[in-house]
């Protein structure tokens, strides 16, 4: 508790520190646990150069406040009237010009010096062409994510697979941002700053993970009822992981034989006007791809996790789980309930 | 220390101040006109902004023509409008009545020609504001044109009611004055209009 | 002869039916009761935008709380942030303006009195329009009461496809009506300032109050006018069949981004220019001394004012307009970081080498220069556009424009209100209760929107209903909410000083602050007529010239 207090001071209040720590990658690490999400604990190169020119600006505008602040604190205490004070006004200053030009001069300055690091960033994260990059297509929806990897045929839903990449030998991912309806924005903190996603405008960001493991975010674009919990998930992987789990994401799901009466149901209810199973009738689009339903973590955009009581729960009524989303309730008996959520349970 | 202040102590004696504030009338109709400059700027952005970008239906170039006659028309309903004031201000309203009415006649006139032209395309032609993108800016931004053109004629209708009737005199030349500068801005708005949509949108 | 002894019929105490003095009230075209009308209507809609915040704070005070639906949540952010803006502080600041403009000029009235009443009317209209979509927006789809779209009301969430019912419809013309009286009173205020000052009142005599509110509305006039355009291009695409928002037509939303915030940024100056017109007035009467650097301080306004109107994009920084564009935005915002830290400075150097007196209207300047300069300082970080890209939409920018908004102009119309009670109601506040408020309020502004800076450092994006445990937001949510009651605690004590002090204040006189300005030397409360004789002037401050006649300002100016 004592270093995660000291930890919260560093992070806030002690640049030098800082940018001794900040190549380190355990600085980064011991931010992230104060938060998943702290912008302060980068994890890839586009977060890495934001956290840098913060560093910076932090610096700065704190300098700023001191100085000005103890001006202030210093005038309110010393040319407070006294209790002594013989009634006479003080001497009436209409102005200076030097002192004008002064403090007009240095913050120019400082503005100047403030927009030319900033610049810099800015070139060098979006108009970096990555080479080298998986290709992922990520389309926001009222209240999910959908990705597609064209090169390599995967369509999944609101788990993010990326291969950690090695910053001698970046493999970064290269997201296009597209939209299906209103505007989102895809902010993992510890990747990257945010990008929105608005219809008919394609936006495209890139992050290249240094560390294998899964990143939070959300969307940071209020999109309507349910945005609080349009929640994201990157799982950053090693390469052998990654092309394994893409390998897999390209089957269609098992089709054994016969129907399952579970699959009946999915096939003769509303369940095919928005999902896709692979390899069988059903080809909606409207909503996630179910066919590797059971390789995620979690269901609803992060909402819950991945158990059959939650599935259950969430086709009976999706309001207890995300009240408002576009998923309705799906009007079904309990045994059909019973009977297609054991079919869920098959599509890994 | 702060005795009450009567009014007399503040008049300084003595000299006469060269003081000469400008009308009122004047400021608040430029303050106006800046106002809905800003709004008709919006729309001619978006005009701008959409030219080409139509999905389908009419394009520009085969459907509208551009309305010389009309342009005239209004465009010189500001010259008329200028030689009204400038009688009124020389004492001769029965003078005024004639230019004003001819200057509601060309107003009218240029009205009926945005009339017939918007008969045309949406009868004729198909264009409506919900068809694309085009029918939709054209005809937003050519009729917020035309409800302007319509309140200044409501504006002018009523001075000449007010003509007809006697009670407009010489020393109110300054107010008809301050209504015709909202009437030039009417045409004014109609230049950029016309060059936007005739001549650069097609 | 004084002006005393001139009476008005209505200033003599007769008992008047109720009947009559609401026609009074309700007819009236003279600028100070217009001005008061104003100020009650901002104090009402004060106290239910402040219900709003408290229940959006008890929702977020802990994860994954039921305190209201999302639904409800969605609504309570747009109908907080839409009435404090536009039913709150704008007819605030337009109330002091009309109130106290025509007496620092001298003059009688406003330009147009009729102009002034029809705005006022019509921006209260708004307000309640606004209101009746609690009642009224259902629809035929019976899809919500009040608008859910966020102030800003992004396309397309605004379309008709995500916009069921009339909600959307309700904010968008008490928007497009109450813009009407802004536009109005802008009109006037300009009109009133350029042809209506006394004698020898040159524009660089005229006190800093009206040289604030004169570019404040030019702004207004600039400003508004996009939002008045964008939302008729927003009706004509909700009803008439219009794509200028509709994506599936080749449409943009951006676009419409663009239009929002070219009114969006300019506004939050229309916000903040009066703010700045109270502290010029109050600190140098409470240092002694004159406003340091007046020249430059007009100088530096109009920049500002310049300035403000090419900034707007850097509320899209995350938008993808590219990087020529985003780096233009970043050197115009930052550009108008310069002209105001000069006006602060400036504000220090009046206080420098003066006798500070810290009745309230001091106290909540001083806060207000100590919490402006932190504001103005998250500015500076949020406009380095990378920083902006992971600190935007999140809740470090709701904590920034709070500061500014509530620590900046709150603190000043707090000022404000205490400065000028005694001219507007002929009675002293009492400085106790005055002192009270501010400590009460200061805590617990500190408490809220300190703290709230770090969840958004932490990632917490806004305009949530709920968040997740886990990401270490929990401790900060539950002490923003705490700091809420104190400020809620803080106005109930101001309200009771207000109206207590109505009645049983002591009698105020017409100067008790030994104050320069032309509205000092007339009665409180002006009569109707506010000067018997119009005032000739010869220096910035008429009243120090007359009680130091040896040592007159024009002398030395």
């Amino acid at each position: 508790m004592q270093s995660r207090g000291s930890n919260r001071w560093h992070g806030l209040r002690s640049p030098i520190l800082l940018c001794v720590c900040c190549s380190t990658t355990a600085f980064a690490d011991r931010a992230s646990r104060l938060s998943p999400t702290n912008i302060f604990a980068p994890a890839s190169t586009p977060a890495k150069s934001i956290f840098g020119l913060s560093l910076f600006v932090l610096a700065v505008t704190g300098a700023i406040f001191l100085v000005v602040f103890t001006l202030l604190l210093y005038s309110v205490v010393k040319f407070r009237k006294r209790k002594n004070d013989d009634g006479r006004e003080p001497p009436q200053v209409y102005g200076s010009n030097q002192v004008e030009l002064a403090w007009t001069v240095i913050p120019v300055l400082i503005v100047v010096a403030l927009f030319m690091a900033t610049a810099r960033v800015i070139a060098s994260v979006q108009t970096a062409r990555p080479e080298n990059a998986i290709e992922v297509i990520a389309i926001g929806h009222q209240f999910w994510w959908e990705y597609r990897y064209p090169g390599l045929g995967v369509v999944t839903a609101n788990e993010l697979h990326v291969p950690v990449s090695d910053p001698n030998n970046p493999t970064p991912a290269l997201i296009t941002l597209l939209s299906a309806d209103t505007d989102h924005s895809f902010w993992v903190p510890r990747l990257a700053g945010k990008t929105d996603l608005i219809p008919n405008h394609p936006n495209s960001m890139w992050i290249d993970p240094h560390e294998i493991g899964v990143y939070l975010g959300q969307c940071a674009q209020y999109c309507g009822t349910q945005h609080a919990k349009m929640l994201l998930r990157v799982y950053v992987q090693s390469r052998e992981d990654f092309d394994r789990w893409a390998q897999q994401q390209t089957l269609p799901s098992k089709v054994g034989g016969r129907a399952s009466a579970g699959q009946h149901i999915f096939e003769t209810t509303a369940c095919i006007n928005c999902h896709t199973v692979s390899g069988t009738a059903a080809n909606g689009r409207f909503g996630p791809d179910l066919t590797h339903l059971m390789s995620r973590d979690t269901i609803a955009a992060g909402v819950a996790t991945n158990t059959p009581e939650h599935v259950r729960q969430w086709i009976q009524n999706p309001d207890a789980i995300k009240p408002g989303s576009l998923m309705p309730a799906m009007q079904l008996s309990d045994q059909e309930l019973d009977a297609l959520t054991a079919y869920l349970e098959t599509l890994h | 220390m702060s005795a009450t202040l009567n009014a007399t102590a503040l008049t300084l004696p003595a000299q006469e101040l060269a003081w000469k504030p400008p009308s009122r009338g004047r400021v608040g109709m430029y303050a106006l006109i800046a106002a809905e400059s800003a709004i008709f700027t919006i729309f001619v952005v978006a005009y701008l902004f959409y030219i080409g970008k139509s999905l389908s239906g009419p394009m520009p170039r085969e459907v509208l023509s551009p309305p010389i006659f009309y342009t005239i028309c209004l465009l010189s309903s500001s010259l008329t409008i200028h030689f009204a004031t400038k009688t009124l201000r020389g004492g001769r309203v029965r003078s005024f009545g004639a230019w004003l009415l001819l200057t509601i006649a060309l107003g009218a006139i240029f009205l009926y020609g945005t009339a017939s032209e918007w008969h045309r395309l949406i009868y004729q032609d198909g264009l409506t504001i919900s068809t694309n993108l085009f029918g939709t800016t054209y005809f937003s931004l050519v009729g917020l044109h035309g409800f302007h053109v319509i309140v200044g004629l409501v504006g002018l209708c009523i001075v000449m009611a007010f003509t007809l009737s006697g009670l407009v005199k010489q020393e109110y030349a300054e107010r008809v004055e301050v209504l015709s500068m909202y009437w030039h801005f009417v045409d004014a708005v109609w230049i950029v209009v016309f060059t936007v949509v005739y001549v650069i949108g097609r | 002869m004084s002006t005393e002894s001139i009476t008005w019929p209505s200033a003599t105490a007769g008992s008047r039916s109720f009947v009559d003095t609401l026609h009074e009230w309700v007819t009236t075209v003279d600028h100070k009761r217009l001005g008061l009308l104003y100020i009650a209507y901002a104090l009402v809609f004060l106290l239910i935008g402040g219900i709003e915040a408290i229940v959006i704070r008890i929702q977020l005070i802990r994860p994954h709380n039921d305190f209201v639906s999302p639904q409800v949540f969605n609504r309570m952010f747009t109908m907080h942030g839409t009435t404090m803006i536009f039913f709150v502080v704008m007819p605030v600041l337009f109330g002091f303006a009309n109130y106290l403009i025509p007496l620092m000029i001298g003059a009688r009235d406003m330009a147009f009195p009729r102009l002034n009443a029809f705005s006022f009317w019509m921006t209260a209209f708004g307000g309640l329009l606004l209101y009746f979509s609690l009642v009224g927006a259902n629809g035929l789809y019976g899809a919500g009461n009040a608008p859910d779209v966020g102030w800003f009301a992004y396309a397309p969430l605004t379309s008709q496809t995500f916009s069921l019912g009339h909600s959307t419809d309700f904010w968008t013309l008490a928007l497009l009506v109450s813009g009407v009286g802004s536009v109005g009173t802008a009109i006037n205020i300009i009109a009133t300032i350029l042809c209506m000052r006394c004698p020898g009142m040159t524009l660089a005599k005229m006190p800093l109050f009206a040289w604030l509110n004169l570019v404040m509305a030019g702004l207004v006039i600039l400003a508004v006018s996009p939002l008045t355009a964008a939302q008729i291009m927003l009706l004509v695409d909700r009803y008439l069949g219009g794509h200028f928002f509709d994506t599936q037509a080749g449409g943009s939303a951006v676009i419409w981004m663009h239009f929002f915030w070219i009114f969006g940024h300019p506004e939050v100056y229309v916000l903040v220019l009066p703010a700045f017109a109270f502290a010029s007035e109050i600190i140098p009467v409470f240092s002694r001394k004159p406003i340091f650097g007046y020249p430059v301080m007009v100088g530096a306004t109009v920049a500002i004012g310049f300035i403000s109107m090419s900034v707007w994009a850097h509320h899209m920084f995350t938008v993808g307009m590219g990087a020529a564009a985003n780096t233009f935005f970043v050197i115009s915002t930052m550009a108008i970081a310069v002209p105001t830290g000069i006006k602060i400075f400036n504000w220090l150097a009046t206080m420098w080498g003066g006798k500070l007196e810290f009745k309230t209207p001091m106290l909540f300047c001083v806060a207000f220069l100590f919490q402006f300069l932190i504001a103005g300082l998250t500015g500076v970080m949020l406009s380095a556009a990378p920083f902006d890209w992971q600190l935007g939409n999140s809740y470090f920018v709701v904590a920034h424009f709070h500061y500014v908004i509530v620590g900046g102009i709150l603190f000043t119309l707090f000022g404000a209100f205490y400065y000028w009670f005694p001219k507007m109601s002929g009675k002293m506040y009492s400085e106790t209760l005055g002192q009270l408020h501010f400590w009460i309020f200061f805590i617990g502004f500190h408490l809220t929107f300190d703290f709230m800076h770090i969840p958004g450092l932490l990632g917490m994006p806004r305009r949530i209903y709920t968040y997740e445990p886990g990401r270490g937001w929990d401790m900060w949510n539950l002490i923003v909410t705490i700091g809420v009651f104190f400020q809620a605690a803080g106005i109930l004590v101001f309200l009771v000083n207000l109206l207590w002090s109505y009645y049983r204040g002591k009698p105020a006189g017409s100067d008790p602050w030994d104050a320069w300005t032309l509205e000092w030397s007339t009665p409180s409360p002006p009569p109707a007529y506010n000067f018997a004789l119009i005032p000739t002037v010869e220096s910035r401050r008429p009243l120090w010239d007359l009680k130091h006649p040896d040592d007159p300002d024009w002398k030395y100016e």
